[in-house]
C-alpha cells in the first residue's frame, strides 16, 4: 500500500484550511476552514494507522477523538458567531478588534 | 551511685604505718545525706510557714538541730565502736567526661564536725529562742540561722571540693545575712559587708587552689586527690606548693587568720547567738576543717610541706597579736571575738606543726567553751542592755547561773586542769615541741614560746573579762535579772560539755579522740602526743595560772575599772592595741580609700577618655561609613540599577503593546509564520 496519495490529499486540504483561516473575513467560513484542517489531520491519522498495520488501531481511535473535539468546538464557535451576529448584525471578524491594547 | 571505699588507713607517727580496717557505717552512714538536707529543707519551712506556726518557725529550726545533734551523736558512737569511712554520691549532671556529684562523706573528721555542729547548734538554737524573743524579724532570723548551720553541714559533708565550695559560700552568705540582722544601723551593714568582702578576697585563694588541684588530678573528689598524694603523683608534686598555699589562703579567710582576721571582731554586730555559733561550730572552723581534710597535702614530704612553715607562722602571729588586742577591748563580745581569733591561731599552729589530731581536738573543745562564753555574754548583755563591760560589774550576785557557767568557760579557755582547754592546748604545745625536733626547726621553737605566752595572755584577758563583768559594783542602769531558763539551761549543758570534752583525749591515759578523727583514709604522719608531757603541761598551766594571778592583781574587784586600765596603759603599746595595730586603718586608708580615691579616679579618667574615646571613635567611624554606603552605593548604585531596570521594562511594554491589535487573523498569521520558521529551522539544523 502506498500512503503518498493520502498525504497529498491531506496536505491540500490543510493548505486550503490555512488559507481560509488566514484570509476569509466571514467567521462562519473561518470555522469551516478550521474543520478542513482537522479533517486533513484525520486523513493523515487514518492513513498512517492503516499503513503501519497498528494492532491497537491508535490512528483510527485518535481520528474519532478529533472528530468529537471538532464537533464540540464548532458547536461553541457557531454559538459565539450567532451571538456576535445578533449583537452587531455582522459576522465580519475584521470588525472584532475589542481585544486590543 | 554509691560506692564504698574501705581501704588502708594510714595513721602513723613518723613513718610507722598501722593498717586499720574501717567499717562502712551501715544504714546510719547511707542515710547521712539527711544531715545537711533536713536543715536545708526546714530552712524553707521556717521561711514560708514560720509565721503561721505557734512558735513562729523556731520549732522547725530547733527540730532540725535536734535531728542533726541526735544523728551526729549516733554516728559518733558508731564511729567510736568501729572507724567509719563511707562516701555516698548521686550524679546530678554529666558534662562530657565530667560527672557533677552531690555526695556525703561519713568519716571520722566529718562525723566529729556533725556532732559539734549538731550539739552546739542545738544549745544555741534553744538559747536563741529566749534571746531573740520579741525581735521583729524573729522568723527570718531563724531561717537564716538554719541556713547558716545547713551551709556548714553541706561543707563538712562534702566528699568533693566543688560541694565544699557550695557549703563554703552558703556559710558566707548566711553569715552576711546574720551579721547584718539589725540592718537599721549602718554600722551593722558595714560589718556584714566587711565580713563578706574579706571572705571573698580570701575565697579567690580557695578557688585557685581548687582549680589547680582539680586540673592536675582530674577530679574534685577528696578521695582521688588524697590517693594521688599517697601515690606521689608527679604532676601534683609540681604544683603542690601553690595548691597548698592558695587553699590555705582560703582557709585564712574563713578561719580569720592574720591578716584576714579583721572581719571577725566586726561580725559581733550580729545577735549574740550568731556570734556564738559562728565562733564555735560553724564558719570559722571551716578553714581548720579544710586544712584537716587536705592534711596529707601539707604533711607528705614530697608535697606542700613548705607551706607548713607559713601556716605555723601565720597561726602564731594570729594567736599572739589578737590575744593582746583582747586585753584592751571594752565590749565583752569583742574580748571573746579576739579570744576566738587567738584560739583559731592555736588550731592553725597545730595544723602547721603537722598535728592533725591536736588541731581538731582544740577545735572540738573550743567549740563547747566558746559557744558557752558567748551565750553567757549574751545572757549578760540581755540583762544589762549594753555590750560594754564598763556598764557591767557585780553581776555575780544578780546572775548566778550565768556567772558560774562563765567561770567554767573561762577556766576551760584559759586551759586550767582538768577542763577541756587544758588537754587540747597541752596537746598543741606537745605537737609544736615535737615538730621543733622533727623538721620544724627554730621556727617551731619560737612558736612554742609564743604559744606558751599566748596561754598567759588568754588567762589574763579572761580574768579581766570575769572581774570587770561579775565583780565590783554594778555600774549599769536598772536592776539586772537572771535570764529565763530557756537561756540558762543551754549554758549549763555547754558548761558540762566544756568540763568533760577534754577527757576524750588524755595522752597516755585515753586517746579515743585520736582514733575517732583518725578514722579516714590516708592520714599521714600525724604528730600527736603519745604520752603526756609533764614539762609542757606544767609550763602551760603555770602560764595560765600566772595570767589569772596577774589579772586578779590588775582588775580585782576593789579597784576602779579606770584605774586598772591606767595601770595597764603602757605608752606605745596601748594605743597600738587600741587601734588594733592600725590594720583596719591601713585597710581603710591604704586600700579602700586608695581604691576609692586615686585608683577609682584614674580608672574613671581612662574610662572617659580612653575607652569612651575608642568606643565613640568606632561609633563615629561606623556612622561615616554608613553615610558613604547609603549615599554612594545604595542610593546611587543599587537604586539606580533597580530604577533603570523598571524604566526599561516599562518603555519596552509601551512600545510592544501596539503589537496587540485585537485582530485574530493577525495572530493566526504570526502563529503560522512561527510554525513555518520552527519547521524550517528544524529541517536545517537537524
Amino acid at each position: 500500500m502506498i500512503v503518498n496519495q493520502f498525504l497529498v490529499v491531506a496536505a491540500l486540504l490543510f493548505s486550503i484550511g490555512i488559507y481560509g483561516v488566514l484570509v476569509r473575513r466571514n467567521a462562519v467560513l473561518v470555522l469551516l476552514s478550521v474543520e478542513l484542517m482537522l479533517t486533513a489531520v484525520n486523513i493523515n491519522l487514518v492513513a498512517f494507522g492503516s499503513y503501519l498495520q497498528d494492532q491497537l488501531l491508535a490512528g483510527q481511535v485518535f481520528a474519532l477523538f478529533v472528530i468529537a473535539v471538532a464537533a464540540a468546538e464548532v458547536g461553541i464557535g457557531l454559538a459565539i458567531v450567532v451571538l456576535i451576529f445578533r449583537n452587531r448584525s455582522s459576522a465580519n471578524i475584521d470588525e472584532l478588534d475589542l481585544l486590543k491594547w | 551511685m554509691t560506692y564504698l571505699a574501705t581501704s588502708l588507713f594510714l595513721y602513723a607517727e613518723e613513718g610507722a604505718e598501722h593498717a586499720v580496717e574501717l567499717g562502712n557505717g551501715g544504714v546510719l552512714a547511707e542515710w547521712a545525706w539527711l544531715i545537711p538536707m533536713v536543715p536545708l529543707v526546714l530552712m524553707f519551712g521556717v521561711l514560708f510557714l514560720g509565721r503561721r506556726l505557734p512558735m513562729k518557725g523556731w520549732e522547725l529550726a530547733e527540730f532540725s538541730m535536734l535531728f542533726v545533734a541526735v544523728y551526729g551523736v549516733a554516728l559518733f558512737i558508731a564511729n567510736a565502736n568501729q572507724g567509719i569511712h563511707y562516701e555516698g554520691a548521686i550524679e546530678i549532671a554529666t558534662i562530657g567526661s565530667f560527672v557533677l556529684e552531690w555526695g556525703w562523706m561519713v568519716d571520722g573528721l566529718s562525723i566529729m564536725m556533725y556532732t559539734v555542729v549538731g550539739v552546739v547548734g542545738f544549745a544555741v538554737f534553744t538559747y536563741a529562742k529566749g534571746y531573740m524573743e520579741g525581735d521583729i524579724r524573729f522568723t527570718g532570723f531563724f531561717a537564716n540561722f538554719t541556713l547558716f548551720a545547713a551551709g556548714m553541714l553541706v561543707l563538712v559533708s562534702a566528699p568533693n571540693l566543688l560541694q565544699l565550695i557550695v557549703g563554703w559560700e552558703l556559710v558566707g552568705v548566711a553569715s552576711y545575712l546574720l551579721i547584718g540582722h539589725y540592718w537599721e544601723d549602718h554600722e551593722n551593714n558595714a560589718a556584714a559587708i566587711k565580713a563578706f568582702i574579706t571572705n571573698k578576697i580570701a575565697d579567690v585563694g580557695l578557688f585557685i587552689g581548687v582549680i589547680i588541684i582539680a586540673v592536675t588530678v582530674g577530679s574534685f573528689r577528696f578521695t582521688d586527690v588524697l590517693d594521688a598524694i599517697a601515690g606521689a603523683d608527679d604532676a601534683l608534686i609540681q604544683v603542690a606548693f601553690w595548691a597548698g598555699l592558695t587553699l590555705f589562703i582560703g582557709a585564712m579567710g574563713k578561719s580569720a587568720q592574720f591578716p584576714f582576721h579583721v572581719w571577725l571582731p566586726d561580725a559581733m554586730a550580729g545577735p549574740t547567738p550568731v556570734s556564738s555559733l559562728m565562733h564555735a561550730a560553724t564558719m570559722v572552723t571551716a578553714g581548720v576543717y579544710l586544712l584537716g581534710r587536705m592534711f596529707p597535702l601539707y604533711q607528705n614530704e614530697l608535697f606542700a610541706v613548705d607551706v607548713k612553715t607559713i601556716i605555723i607562722i601565720v597561726g602564731a602571729l594570729t594567736l599572739f597579736l589578737t590575744g593582746l588586742i583582747a586585753l584592751v577591748q571594752d565590749d565583752i563580745k569583742k574580748v571573746l571575738a579576739y579570744s576566738t581569733l587567738s584560739q583559731l591561731g592555736y588550731m592553725t599552729v597545730a595544723m602547721g606543726a603537722g598535728a592533725y589530731t591536736a588541731g581538731l581536738f582544740h577545735l572540738f573543745t573550743h567549740a563547747f567553751f566558746k559557744a558557752l562564753l558567748f551565750l553567757a555574754a549574751g545572757s549578760v548583755i540581755h540583762a544589762v542592755h549594753s555590750n560594754n563591760m564598763s556598764d557591767m560589774g557585780g553581776l555575780r550576785k544578780y546572775m548566778p547561773s550565768t556567772y558560774w557557767t562563765f567561770i567554767v568557760g573561762s577556766l576551760a579557755l584559759a586551759g586550767i586542769f582538768p577542763l577541756a582547754g587544758f588537754w587540747s592546748k597541752d596537746e598543741i604545745l606537745a605537737s609544736i615541741q615535737h615538730d621543733a625536733g622533727h623538721g620544724g626547726g627554730a621556727v617551731a621553737s619560737i612558736v612554742l614560746i609564743v604559744a606558751i605566752a599566748g596561754a598567759f595572755i588568754t588567762a589574763l584577758y579572761m580574768a579581766r573579762a570575769v572581774y570587770l563583768t561579775f565583780f565590783g559594783e554594778y555600774k549599769g542602769e536598772g536592776q539586772p535579772q537572771e535570764s529565763p531558763r530557756i537561756m540558762t539551761y543551754p549554758l549549763i549543758g555547754l558548761a558540762v560539755a566544756s568540763a568533760v570534752a577534754g577527757f576524750s583525749n588524755m595522752p597516755g591515759i585515753f586517746t579515743g579522740f585520736t582514733d575517732w578523727v583518725g578514722a579516714r583514709i590516708h592520714v599521714i604522719g600525724d604528730h600527736h602526743a603519745e604520752s603526756i608531757n609533764f614539762l609542757l603541761a606544767g609550763l602551760g598551766l603555770t602560764a595560765a595560772l600566772a595570767g589569772i594571778a596577774a589579772g586578779t592583781r590588775l582588775w580585782r574587784a576593789d579597784r576602779e575599772t579606770q584605774a586598772a586600765r591606767d595601770t595597764f596603759r603602757i605608752p606605745v603599746l596601748y594605743p597600738l592595741l587600741e587601734r588594733k595595730y592600725y590594720i583596719d586603718d591601713f585597710y581603710l586608708r591604704g586600700i579602700v580609700n586608695t581604691t576609692k580615691g586615686p585608683i577609682a579616679r584614674a580608672i574613671d579618667w581612662s574610662n572617659t577618655y580612653v575607652f569612651d574615646g575608642v568606643v565613640n571613635g568606632v561609633g563615629a567611624g561606623a556612622g561615616f561609613m554608613a553615610k558613604i554606603v547609603y549615599g554612594g552605593i545604595d542610593q546611587r548604585g543599587i537604586d539606580l540599577a533597580v530604577n533603570a531596570t523598571a524604566a526599561a521594562t516599562g518603555e519596552a511594554g509601551e512600545q510592544l503593546r501596539y503589537t496587540t491589535t485585537g485582530r485574530v487573523q493577525q495572530y493566526a498569521w504570526a502563529l503560522f509564520a512561527g510554525t513555518i520558521l520552527l519547521v524550517v529551522g528544524f529541517l536545517i539544523f537537524s
